[in-house]
């Protein structure tokens, strides 16, 4: 996956923007209040890139509060509920895929 | 074991309260992200998929035991009860708070451990062999020569803005187990005919996505010249590094695209107006740094203990020992190397709990000293052998007696998309169903050395290139592929590996190496041919055939 630190700004589905939070590092994600949420359940979600591009500005004018803030795509359930669009968010909303212990 | 001097510790701890400043103003929105990025990174700090990911060095791959369990309780206190042991002498925490970063530096610091030049632009941390100054055969300790070589660079200010990263390795052996032709400076140390000791130096090595070899540059530098010789390298590299481009700024490019014919004469042009400065080693600054080097003051021992003849009959042990125990230089001590390759474990990691245990296993049983090598595994230098019984018992008891050092299941591995935010693919899933495939032991044994090395981008972080069979994750519509290369080797005879044929999916990887395991035993002209020495007198092909056959 191409890193989406250097992407361009045009989407191609539902996305949100999510980043890590400054003093712990923990994934985040943006919401639709203007703050951070640590469940994406709570993310904000864009269908254009218009949306996107004001998202990803307002969620980078918080240099204190987050770093390294992307868009990134979600899948959207019948039931609304809000799912990570790839393998690399997948992974950082759920966790890590492997056991840390020998098994 | 090394005793820094004071102007390290002052050194260390004022590096520390700098940090700590730097970190509270970054929380209080004094510093921007941007301005703070390079100070964090200053201090081994990047910021990885889910968390802060902080790098402390572990300088010629050297640990007591104190240290080790200071990287334990760093592990417990301030992240997830594990650290990761990386390929270039490093130990990677993946959890830890910006705001507890402060504290975890300064309890590194009471020991002597620090975490500078573990990234940016400078020179990192000068990696050597981890059999240093035990290895048989060895003409001198190497660590000796990385210790001047980290004084000299260590925030030296010319070297703290270099085009792009840079990394040293040193070896005095025969045998290359510091893999120096990857590296951007390669040194081996060795007695020329004369009888001199000095160093052959290489140059331009390097993985990633443009990989290359290193070249020789000059077959032999004496001692008292090499730290003008290196100058030498590092200002010309200063001048002409290509700083407009990240991917052509390595050292490697520029020695590519000069030729090393070129790359040599403005070296030598350089190192002529430097080689009888202040650079010139005289002996005395050597015995200098060789003076704080100590050695256990080993007993005089059997070869044969009888603690050792009555264990012989357990296979288990035998197993082991067979596998994991190598040659001291002395008599009746051996050098042990403890696998963090678990069967269905990540590579390289090791609990706070381990990290502990192996300390109190090290002041038991190998003075107090344990050692960090590229393999990811540790290694206790000093082991006498009558003690080679009971180290075995309680290595067992913590899952640290893998019997599996330089077999199929000891995978070298990058975090990869676990962690990683570089990555395309996961690294670590790959390589634990691997060691599952390939848990049987008598199995192992019988395929006989076999390095895997898995990346999950191309940056190489896991040496695919260079794995006798190397696994690079790619991504290909949103979903993990991975190329697969047969034939590459780290050691004296470095070369890259050949790519098979097209890339496979996740789910077939551990399918694909079987099959290419299997084609090697029907294939190798004896039990004792090494597979990379098959692949070299067959070629790809035949593996290529037998691989894509079916798919
Ligand atoms: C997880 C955070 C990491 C990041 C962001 C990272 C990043 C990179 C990058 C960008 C490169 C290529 C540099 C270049 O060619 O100029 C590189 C190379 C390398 N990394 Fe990492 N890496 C990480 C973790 C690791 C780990 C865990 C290891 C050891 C297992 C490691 C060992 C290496 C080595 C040995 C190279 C050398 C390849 C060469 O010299 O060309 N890195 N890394
Ligand atoms: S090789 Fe790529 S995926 Fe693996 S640690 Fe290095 S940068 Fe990350």
């Amino acid at each position: 996956m191409t890193s989406p630190l250097q992407q361009k700004i045009k989407i191609t589905g539902p996305s949100m923007v999510t980043a890590n939070r400054t003093s712990d590092g923990i994934v985040i994600y943006r919401t639709a209040q203007q703050g951070w949420s640590a469940s994406l359940s709570d993310a904000a979600v864009v269908r254009t890139s218009d949306e996107a591009r004001a998202l990803l500005a307002e969620a980078n004018a918080d240099d204190v509060g987050a770093v390294g803030a992307y868009i990134a795509p979600v899948e959207l359930k019948d039931s609304g509920e809000i799912k990570p669009g790839n393998l690399r968010e997948r992974i950082r909303s759920k966790g890590l895929t492997i056991d840390l212990l020998p098994a | 074991m090394y005793a820094y001097d004071e102007l390290d510790r002052t050194l260390i701890n004022e590096r520390v309260s700098e940090f700590r400043d730097q970190v509270k103003r970054r929380l209080s929105g004094e510093l921007t992200e941007d301005e703070f990025k390079m100070l964090r990174l200053q201090n081994g700090v990047y910021l990885q998929l889910h968390a802060y990911m902080f790098r402390v060095a572990i300088p010629y791959g050297t640990l007591s035991s104190k240290q080790l369990r200071t990287l334990a309780h760093v592990a417990r206190r301030y992240d997830r009860g594990y650290g990761h042991f990386t390929t270039r002498q490093n130990i990677q925490y993946n959890w830890i708070k910006l705001s507890e970063l402060p504290d975890a530096l300064a309890d590194l610091a009471e020991v002597g451990i620090h975490a500078m030049q573990t990234s940016g632009n400078n020179m990192r941390n000068v990696t050597s062999d981890q059999w240093a100054g035990v290895a048989p055969g060895e003409i001198e300790d190497p660590r000796i020569w990385s210790e001047i070589l980290r004084q000299h660079t260590t925030l030296h200010p010319e070297f703290s803005f270099l085009p792009r990263k840079f990394k040293i390795a040193i070896t005095a052996s025969d045998h290359d187990r510091a893999a120096i032709k990857i590296h951007d400076i390669g040194l081996r140390l060795y007695r020329n005919a004369e009888g001199e000791t000095g160093f052959e130096v290489l140059v331009g090595g390097g993985l990633g996505r443009t990989p290359f070899i290193a070249k020789t540059i000059k077959p032999f530098v004496s001692r008292r010249d090499i730290l003008s010789y290196v100058e030498a390298i590092l200002r010309v590299y200063n001048q002409y590094g290509r700083r407009d481009n990240i991917y052509k700024a390595r050292i490697k490019i520029l020695v590519h695209e000069l030729g090393i014919e070129k790359f040599a004469a403005e070296v030598e042009e350089e190192w002529e107006h430097i080689r009888d400065s202040a650079l010139t080693l005289e002996d005395s600054v050597i015995e200098e740094i060789r003076s704080r080097f100590s050695y256990p003051a080993y007993d005089k021992l059997p070869h044969m203990p009888e603690e050792l003849k009555k264990t012989a009959h357990d296979p288990h042990f035998e197993a082991w020992r067979r596998n994991s125990v190598f040659t001291h230089k002395v008599q009746g001590y051996s050098i042990v190397t403890l696998s963090l390759k678990p069967v269905g474990g990540p590579p390289g990691d090791a609990t706070a709990d381990q990290m502990d245990a192996v300390a109190d296993l090290a002041d038991k049983y190998s003075f107090g000293e344990i050692r960090v090598g590229h393999e990811q595994n540790l290694v206790l230098p000093h082991v006498a052998k009558r003690d080679l019984p009971a180290l075995w018992k309680a290595l067992d008891k913590i899952g640290l007696a893998t019997p599996n050092i330089n077999l199929v299941s000891d995978i070298i591995a990058c975090p990869g998309l676990d962690y990683c935010s570089l990555a395309n693919a996961r690294s670590i899933p790959i390589a634990q169903e691997l060691t599952r495939r390939f848990a049987n032991h008598e199995t192992a044994n019988m395929i006989g050395r076999l390095h895997i090395n898995i990346s999950g981008c191309i940056n190489a972080c896991g040496h695919h290139h260079v794995g006798h069979i190397g696994i690079l994750g790619v991504e290909k519509n949103g979903e993990e592929f991975y190329q697969i290369t047969i034939g590459g080797r780290a050691d004296e005879n470095a070369q890259m590996g050949t790519l098979i044929g097209p890339a496979v999916p996740y789910g077939d990887v551990a399918d694909v190496i079987e099959d290419i395991v299997e084609a090697y035993l029907a294939l190798r002209a004896r039990p004792d041919e090494l597979f990379v020495d098959t692949v070299k007198r067959l070629g790809v092909e035949p593996f290529r055939e037998r691989v894509y056959a079916t798919r």
